[in-house]
């Protein structure tokens, strides 16, 4: 009785302490006052302010734009990356292979903006490309370090699996990229999935490498955002607030259902 | 068949030809040429102008001239400012680490140990916050902690305060906002290795008789330690960089190294002290990093 007190306690403060700062975030979402914090009535006022916010709509556009092709190259090279390493064994200067594809997940994004800015400037000057700063840098820069986090989740499902079957696939004489196609693809498909997910949330959420390789027409929303929010508060960000963790809520809802039904299967 | 098994390796060879050589390829181009790039400019010469170092080699007197210092190196590392900027960054690292594990270490090793369709139910509620934008819930506790936010309006209706005291701006909030958002990354992994814990394992170390604390120190910790390393890696090295959350929490009583590297670079143009810091930072938390993590995946790889 006293440990289940224990854990129920623990449990309480860790998940109030993991949610009242987005809860309240809500709450002041429908306030009147345009003073954040002091409450003066219900009122979905911020929500039709957010709605007539060009600037806010567009750049919650890019974003979208920018993170689901980053979600889709960086999968695309993530999955390669996995299977070459647990897959093809002559890869030259392998251990540099194994450096390049993870030490984007410890490097501090602040050095790795740097980096790519001071790279497109220089690419620039050299040949002429990318001939701005604008959506394709951020693109580009999002993929560079989406891909380590899709290979991680590739690799470690694809050496968890049984290599046995593609072995015997391959002496029944299929061919190779039949092999890959039918017995490789689906067996890692919910880590395709998972990884896609999480290049697509890092790419939503990056602000630093943005700011650095950002250019006209190409402000992402957490820039946008950080501009607001960055001097004062903002009444329009709360009512943005509220709309993403609801969408959050809803993809976690669907998340759940699909794995309650995988489960019970 | 010979002519069959030639082309079945021919396309086993391009295939896996292009599975290799495109990343590889993206990767040499967009992150091993800017690292590489960073500390070629970290080692030139500042001057006025457009890009805002002298070129590496100078051809312009008739002779070939390298322009190459390490005056860049030993600026920073004389100055104590940015030594102290970094030591900053160091320590709020370290300590909102700890302050994660203590807090995260509970909480998932709970919600690894309870029924499975309640603990699938608060793997969600964990996974949400994770999911939701992290500037906006680095801006939650701007919002919650000014003067006029709620926990001064509690405090003045409960009559602990007469008016609004100032919380906000300083290292204390930083930490604070650091912990809230990292938290899930050190819940996560710990998760992970928690559940797949066996739970016979601590009813056997009750049974032959030690106590609960004796039960954690020595069956449960050294089993969750892989969980541990990989979610304070997760904690500590992004904090390190950090530069979103002292900006908006944070006041003028610590500087972050985050926030010098983006100052030198925007605010005083000056491209390789930037790139200095940068490769600094590389040189010693990166590197030690990467050579630690190698170690451990071999000491792993041992003891299975």
């Amino acid at each position: 009785m006293n440990k289940s007190l224990l854990k129920i306690i623990t449990l309480a403060i860790g998940f109030m302490f993991l949610y009242f700062p987005i809860l309240t975030l809500i709450a002041y979402s429908f306030n009147e006052n345009k003073r954040v914090m002091l409450w003066k009535g219900f009122s979905l006022k911020w929500y039709g302010k957010l709605f007539q916010n060009e600037q806010i709509i567009e750049a919650f556009l890019i974003s979208i734009k920018v993170a689901s092709l980053s979600a889709t190259f960086a999968t695309i090279l993530g999955v390669m990356i996995g299977y070459s390493l647990t897959r093809i064994s002559k890869i030259p200067a392998r251990p540099f292979f194994i450096f390049l594809s993870s030490s984007p997940l410890v490097m501090p994004e602040i050095i790795l903006g740097l980096s790519l800015l001071l790279f497109f400037i220089s690419s620039n000057h050299l040949i002429g490309f990318p001939s701005s700063k604008g959506q394709l840098t951020v693109l580009i820069s999002h993929i560079t370090f989406s891909v380590a986090f899709v290979a991680i989740i590739i690799q470690s499902r694809l050496s968890s699996y049984d290599k046995n079957i593609e072995e015997a696939a391959q002496d029944l004489g299929t061919l190779p990229n039949k092999i890959f196609w039918k017995i490789t693809a689906p067996v890692i498909l919910p880590s395709i999935v998972s990884g896609w997910l999480l290049a697509f949330t890092l790419s939503l959420d990056d602000l630093v490498v943005a700011s650095f390789t950002n250019g006209p027409g190409a402000n992402t929303l957490p820039i946008v955002v950080f501009s607001k929010v960055r001097l004062g508060l903002s009444p329009e960000v709360n009512a943005l607030s509220a709309i993403i963790m609801l969408i959050v809520i809803i993809a976690a809802v669907f998340y759940y259902l699909i794995n309650r039904s995988n489960i019970k299967k | 068949m010979s002519q069959f098994i030639f082309l079945m390796n021919n396309f086993l060879r391009k295939q896996n030809f292009w599975f290799v050589f495109t990343p590889y390829f993206w990767l040499v181009l967009f992150f091993f040429i800017p690292l590489a790039l960073i500390f070629k400019i970290s080692i030139s010469v500042s001057e006025w102008g457009m890009p805002p170092y002298r070129d590496f080699i100078d051809f312009s007197d008739g002779g070939i001239k390298i322009n190459s210092t390490l005056s860049n190196y030993a600026f920073i590392f004389s100055d104590s400012f940015y030594l102290r900027s970094f030591l900053n960054s160091l320590s709020l690292a370290f300590t909102s680490t700890l302050i994660c594990l203590f807090i995260g270490y509970p909480i998932a090793f709970y919600v690894a140990k309870s029924k499975e369709n309640i603990r699938n139910l608060l793997l969600i509620l964990l996974i949400i916050p994770f999911w939701t934008s992290f500037l906006l819930r680095v801006y939650a506790w701007k919002v919650i902690l000014q003067g006029s936010g709620i926990i001064n309006v509690i405090l003045m209706k409960l009559g602990f305060i007469n008016e609004p005291i100032s919380m906000l701006y300083n290292h204390y909030t930083v930490i604070l906002g650091v912990v809230y958002t990292y938290l899930p990354f050190m819940i996560l992994p710990l998760y992970g290795y928690l559940v797949k814990f066996d739970l016979n394992l601590i009813d056997a170390s009750n049974d032959l008789g030690a106590k609960p604390l004796k039960t954690f120190i020595r069956v449960i910790l050294p089993l969750s330690l892989p969980g541990i390393i990989a979610g304070s890696m997760l904690v500590f090295i992004p904090v390190v960089g950090e530069f979103v959350i002292p900006e908006l929490l944070g006041g003028s009583d610590k500087l972050y190294f985050g926030k010098i590297i983006w100052d030198e670079f925007f605010v005083n143009r000056d491209w390789p002290i930037a790139s200095a810091l940068a490769m600094s930072g590389i040189l010693i938390l990166v590197i030690p990093i990467i050579i630690f993590q190698l170690m451990f995946a071999k000491y792993n790889f041992k003891n299975e």
